[in-house]
């Protein structure tokens, strides 16, 4: 299990905005009447997207009235999901994977770049307050490693120098291209393709 | 090798694009209401006919589980959902299946559906796959546009809606019941079988659960005929599989082949053999990180099928092979894959909860030559206590990969380990605290 705990500053009050009401209106419509409890996770990110990719324990209160649920099922899932922040984040939330098939394509070598460029610990904000990072486990993207996802995208296929280059990137504020940093199509074999070759060059 | 046409996946690496009009052309949608016409009957038993099985890891016969579905449909509505939480570390299959061949999934969701007279499905996906799962609802829209869902979908006369729901990082979600449980908006924590999900599943209702390749393949089946399908591969491991190849390999990939080929032939072949060469091989895991590791003697003749890999004491699981070479520290591999599944246990049983970080630290200090000579039989006593000890697999994936282990580089670990049992305090063996007091930063 991963220990989770709720940040010490917490907000007074949290509310849906009108586009995250409108969001969250059209997520419990998914649902059969009755079981609207089912659409918590989604209200949760919606929450943590509205709110700086964090949730404050007002939120949970929020989504429970919302749901017509008790707090403290909403409490519950917020804090066995690991992909809830419980605490602020940077605004470029950095996640290293280092899980076994990463880590032996040289995981920690990334680790060491957001380390360099970041902050020295994880999930603590950069000097300027725009970036965190953190090691988590498998992101699945293990054919294409060592990888690392920035908010919702993939970077894969790195090595330390590139890494560097994209945190340079974001902490100037640019969003640098998503995908394979070694310029190879999706998961094919880099170079050695020989299967479906008549569908690539029809 | 097999023959290009002989593919599902035309679309494997996104050659083509994957909205609908690209995807009749490589087949999809193209005669739906043919095949549903058969009827549910001919459906099931083409499955079953077609020895498929199950592609997320446990290899339960399709064909058989969609026929515990009730026959009649009562007062309680039946579900089908799909599983796709693959969180298998290894395991990148589902992910090009959500991305690159949507309507295949889409048009399998109908099949199948009619098939269980289901009239809502759910796809769960990773939360990690924000990205994929976006190409995947804008694919269904596309499908709502077209008519090949909603009501009447795709003229076949059944309705079906689609709905995607994130998972939020919990590995454990990829367990069918507790991937109920997050669906009903709660932890995710298995329950208890039986009942099975079959007759009492998602809101009590009749729920049948497939993975994502599981169901991407039916149509074309369907199409091309049980016969087809059950000519690949060998008997009871027929058809095609979505083989990811990671690791020490000089070219890591996805690909698809035909069940029952050589693991060799696999990594020389597609994935560019070994980093340093065969020899250079050590150990590999053959289905995701759960499976327990095979080490290179095995691997020159092991066949990649679900009974030959259960003849080596190891699983076919979900095909993600993790190719590890002689550069690496296989104690110090397995110890991080102990620590993924202390991370990731969901804790509602006891002995996973407890047990599996007890794994990791003891295989931690055992990377660093810090653990004495008994422990080594410990570790496999503790890994005793949970496997077939918990509510769901949960507990035999995490102790797979340590048993594997034990049974094929025990005297590895031995020779790195061999102080003296006795608490001697020059080696300052924190043998008499607490384990978890030690672990400040990933308690």
């Amino acid at each position: 299990m991963s220990l989770r705990r709720p940040a010490k500053d917490q907000p007074e009050s949290f509310e849906f905005n009108a586009s995250s009401l409108e969001a969250a209106n059209v997520i419990v419509s998914k649902y059969p009447e009755g079981k609207q409890q089912s659409a918590v996770m989604a209200l949760l990110y919606i929450a943590q997207k509205q709110n700086n990719n964090w949730i404050p324990l007002a939120a949970m209160k929020y989504i429970a009235k919302f749901l017509d649920m008790p707090y403290i099922k909403v409490y519950e899932v917020a804090t066995f999901y690991t992909m809830y922040n419980l605490s602020p984040v940077g605004k470029y939330f950095v996640q290293v994977c280092t899980t076994t098939p990463c880590m032996i394509r040289g995981a920690n070598k990334l680790v060491e770049a957001c380390k360099e460029k970041i902050s020295e610990n994880e999930c603590e904000l950069s000097n300027d307050k725009s970036c965190s990072w953190m090691e988590v486990e498998c992101l699945g993207a293990c054919v294409n490693a060592p990888m690392m996802q920035i908010n919702d995208d993939y970077y894969e296929d790195l090595d330390k120098q590139k890494t560097l280059d994209i945190l340079n990137k974001i902490l100037n504020g640019e969003i640098p291209k998503p995908g394979s940093y070694r310029g190879r199509v999706n998961n094919e074999p880099e170079n050695n393709r020989k299967t479906l070759m008549d569908v690539k060059n029809a | 090798m097999l023959k290009d046409q002989d593919r599902i996946f035309q679309n494997l690496y996104n050659d083509k694009g994957s909205d609908v009009s690209s995807s009749q052309e490589r087949g999809d949608w193209v005669n739906t209401k043919e095949i549903t016409d058969k009827g549910r009957d001919w459906i099931i038993n083409e499955i079953k006919e077609s020895q498929l099985r199950g592609r997320g890891g446990a290899g339960f016969p399709t064909g058989l589980k969609w026929s515990f579905a009730p026959k009649e449909v009562g007062s309680r509505p039946h579900y089908l959902v799909i599983n796709g939480d693959e969180s298998e570390p290894g395991t990148c299959k589902d992910r090009d299946i959500l991305r690159f061949e949507p309507h295949k999934l889409i048009e399998g969701c109908l099949i199948a559906s009619y098939a269980v007279q289901a009239h809502v499905c759910y796809i769960y996906i990773r939360g990690e796959y924000f990205v994929d799962g976006q190409k995947l609802q804008a694919a269904i829209d596309e499908a709502y546009e077209k008519k090949l869902l909603g009501k009447n979908a795709a003229g076949t006369g059944w309705d079906l809606d689609i709905y995607i729901h994130y998972g939020a990082g919990a590995y454990i979600c990829g367990e069918e019941t507790a991937l109920l449980e997050s669906l009903e908006g709660k932890k995710g924590q298995p329950r208890l079988k039986p009942p099975f999900p079959a007759l009492i599943g998602l809101y009590g209702c009749p729920t049948i659960i497939n993975n994502v390749e599981t169901i991407a393949v039916v149509p074309t089946i369907l199409r091309r005929g049980a016969k087809w399908f059950a000519s690949l591969g060998r008997e009871k491991n027929t058809g095609t599989k979505i083989f990811c190849i990671s690791g020490n390999v000089n070219n890591p990939c996805n690909v698809e082949e035909e069940m029952s080929i050589p693991l060799k032939e696999l990594i020389e072949v597609h994935a560019g053999g070994v980093i340093g060469g065969w020899e250079n091989l050590q150990a590999v895991i053959p289905g995701g990180s759960s499976m327990p590791l095979i080490p290179k003697e095995r691997c020159e003749t092991l066949k990649m099928d679900f009974d030959a890999c259960v003849e080596e004491k190891s699983g076919l699981g979900t095909a993600g092979i993790v190719v590890i070479n002689k550069d690496q520290d296989i104690i110090k591999c397995m110890a991080r894959i102990a620590r993924f599944y202390k991370h990731e246990s969901c804790g509602q049983c006891t002995p996973c909860r407890e047990g599996s970080g007890w794994m990791w630290r003891m295989l931690e200090r055992m990377a660093k030559g810090d653990a004495t000579k008994d422990e080594v039989d410990m570790l496999g006593d503790v890994t005793n206590q949970i496997a077939g000890h918990t509510i769901c697999a949960f507990g035999e994936g995490s102790s797979w990969p340590v048993q594997g282990l034990l049974r094929h580089f025990k005297k590895e670990i031995e020779k790195r380990n061999n102080l003296d049992p006795i608490v001697q305090k020059k080696n300052n063996i924190p043998y008499l605290i607490d384990q978890h007091l030690l672990d400040k930063k990933n308690a």
